[in-house]
């Protein structure tokens, strides 16, 4: 067993971070005021191959491993929860199922240019009533002649409204439930998909979260992912990996929280000295210092366990369910930490606190998260 | 056209300083980097080669560490990278000039870059030493650069405005702020350097046996902290006459 991340790990890890501090850092608060996500940032990340980290380079991916791609979200996530998710949604959502499940054409046609990061992907999932209970989507897939007829609605899509390419789960016979699904390939300005409302949300509020409206909107049937019924596992088994990317995430905003409240922590004074020579500050941090490191060590495994073509299922829940609640817990003490001034927005604690919060409820809750874990233990 | 840079590891920028009890800089815990006046001059050699073509070689002249810096100049997309251990702790601009020089008079180049001075001991010696050594022109500072015709001109800052040079080739050209933004080394970078060529010497295996400083730092002080403001009392006309008392007789400032 080696507790040892590779050079070019290290290295990426230092690069990702400079970047990280030096071009998205500085803009992600205003980021976060406008709910608006600063595009010239994606075109920089996919300038360096941050939009295509684990994929091949026939793909135009960067072909690193799982464990270089958690840790580029990681460090993302340090300092900007919406860009962590800007890519994590990208990458493990959209590219990862083209990857896995698509045809020789459709890589070349789709991932390519979404691994290169000329374009941008998103997932489409959930509905009104298909939330954690992913197997009774509505939205229809109707064949007619070469082509689908979709109907339906999406809703909370991350990266919904700018993303070019979505994979979208649908159901082509209702009357099979989860065994009549199956995944589609749409393009954005198909005649027929249009977007609807934007929500606007507590936390990673730079991150485009939108519906997505289908009427009589009609795709080519090569665009179909895997077959007939394959859509539910499809969306399982993204899911699957999307968990390292939230993990990461969640991993990343607990490091940064965790990193501002240690510094301000030595450099804050109070009846005359600095607040963390008090041993009630030192054991909260070494606390979350504590939960940090475990939470590392849960998601780099998962990756490495994805990474080596092992089971990686309920490694990627315990660690995407343990770094949530981290992410959590560390946040909250983190603004605890800053007193009031945590409470304002002159610091990116609270920032960093309300974008913790989705973290627990998206690509799965932490309660589905429990139910995941149990399954696999039971099975 | 071959581009050598040579580059140096330095503390972090945002590193704090602090002595150890025998009073030396103390280097446990600090993150490294590239020099960022080196930088500049990776990704100036970069951007010649892409309009030229050639290789670029990047040269360090430290201990095993110093390879971090110089792998990531090979992700950022240099070619061949070259590590020389001085075999001793005390190196100053003579020494490490002497190592440099001895290093690249086995190289070939055209162009010979580095920063102007180094963020930690910041003495801008040791590219024109090299520069001397290898009795070839030097052009420190530099903000500007076009390489034409075994030629190069170089726009450089000077009090109140900027010179245009031509230098004939080979030269050495030092960079400072403002001559290029560096580009952050890309994945692909990344999964690149570890296949390129990464030459470890010693000074002494260059034949440079008994090398040894000539200058030698005999101590060194940390600036004294920052003392807390004060703050005058009364109303604003005594205020302001206090304040201009402390402006001359004590900060002694007008």
């Amino acid at each position: 067993m080696e507790f040892k991340l590779s050079e070019e790990q290290e290295l990426l890890r230092k690069t990702v971070r400079d970047f990280a501090e030096e071009e998205v850092a500085p803009k992600a608060a205003q980021m976060d005021e406008e709910e608006e996500f600063d595009w010239g940032l994606w075109d920089k990340m996919a300038e360096m191959g941050l939009t295509g980290v684990p994929f091949p380079e026939e793909y135009g991916g960067s072909d690193m491993d799982n464990l270089s791609y958690a840790i580029a979200v990681e460090e993302l996530s340090r300092v900007c929860g919406s860009t962590g998710v800007t890519i994590s949604a990208h990458t493990s959502l959209c590219c990862w199922p083209i990857y896995a499940f698509g045809t020789e054409e459709q890589k070349k046609k789709y991932l390519e240019p979404l691994a290169n990061g000329d374009k941008v992907g998103a997932l489409g999932l959930t509905e009104p009533s298909a939330g954690s209970d992913a197997g009774s989507v509505k939205l229809s897939a109707k064949l007619d002649g070469d082509e689908y007829i979709l109907n339906g609605t999406k809703i909370f899509i991350t990266n919904g409204g700018r993303a070019d390419t979505y994979v979208v789960i649908a159901s082509v016979d209702r009357s099979k439930g989860h065994k009549g699904t199956a995944a589609f390939i749409v393009e954005k300005d198909t005649p027929g998909f249009t977007f609807g409302k934007k929500e606007h949300k507590l936390g990673i509020r730079a991150s485009y979260t939108y519906e997505l409206v289908f009427e009589d909107c009609r795709i080519p049937k090569e665009n179909k992912l895997g077959q007939d019924g394959d859509g539910f596992k499809i969306a399982l088994k993204t899911l699957d990996g999307g968990r390292i990317g939230i993990g990461s995430q969640a991993l990343g905003i607990a490091q940064g929280a965790f990193d501002q409240a240690l510094e301000y922590a030595k450099n804050r004074e109070q009846f005359g000295k600095p607040i963390s020579s008090f041993q009630g500050l030192q054991w909260m941090l070494a606390d979350m210092h504590t939960q940090i490191e475990a939470a590392r060590l849960m998601i780099y495994r998962a990756a490495y366990l994805k990474d080596n073509d092992m089971p990686y299922g309920k490694e990627a829940a315990m660690g995407k369910l343990f770094a949530s609640e981290t992410a959590m817990s560390v946040t909250t003490k983190a603004v605890q930490i800053f007193g009031g001034y945590g409470y304002t927005r002159e610091y990116p604690v609270e920032r960093m606190m309300r974008d913790a919060k989705i973290t627990e409820i998206y690509e799965g809750t932490s309660e589905v998260m429990r139910v995941v874990i149990g399954a696999h233990l039971l099975k | 056209m071959n581009i050598v840079v040579c580059l140096k590891q330095t503390f972090d920028t945002e590193a704090k300083i602090k002595l150890t009890d025998e009073g030396r800089i103390d280097s446990k815990g600090v993150s490294l980097i590239i020099n960022p006046y080196d930088e500049f001059a990776v990704e100036e050699a970069l951007k010649i080669k892409e309009q030229e073509g050639g290789e670029v070689t990047v040269v360090s002249v430290g201990g095993q560490k110093a390879q971090d810096a110089l792998r990531q100049a090979l992700a950022m997309g240099a070619d061949k990278a070259m590590l020389v251990d001085p075999g001793t702790d005390e190196v100053d601009e003579y020494a490490a000039a002497t190592v440099l020089a001895k290093a690249l008079s086995g190289l070939e180049y055209d162009i010979i870059l580095g920063g102007w001075r180094a963020i930690d001991d910041g003495s801008a010696q040791v590219a024109g030493r090299v520069a001397e050594l290898l009795g070839i022109p030097v052009v420190n500072t530099i903000t500007k650069l076009e390489v034409a015709d075994g030629k190069a001109t170089a726009t450089r800052e000077i009090e109140g405005g900027s010179e245009v040079l031509e230098v004939s080739l080979p030269a050495v050209l030092t960079a400072q702020k403002g001559l290029n933004e560096p580009r952050y080394p890309s994945m692909k970078g990344i999964m690149k350097a570890k296949k390129k060529p990464m030459d470890k010497t010693t000074a002494t295996e260059l034949g440079l046996d008994s090398l040894s400083a000539k200058v030698q730092a005999l101590s060194f002080s940390l600036p004294k902290p920052r003392e807390a403001g004060k703050v005058i009392d009364g109303e604003a006309p005594d205020a302001a006459k206090e304040l201009a008392r402390l402006l001359h007789e004590e900060a002694k400032i007008v």
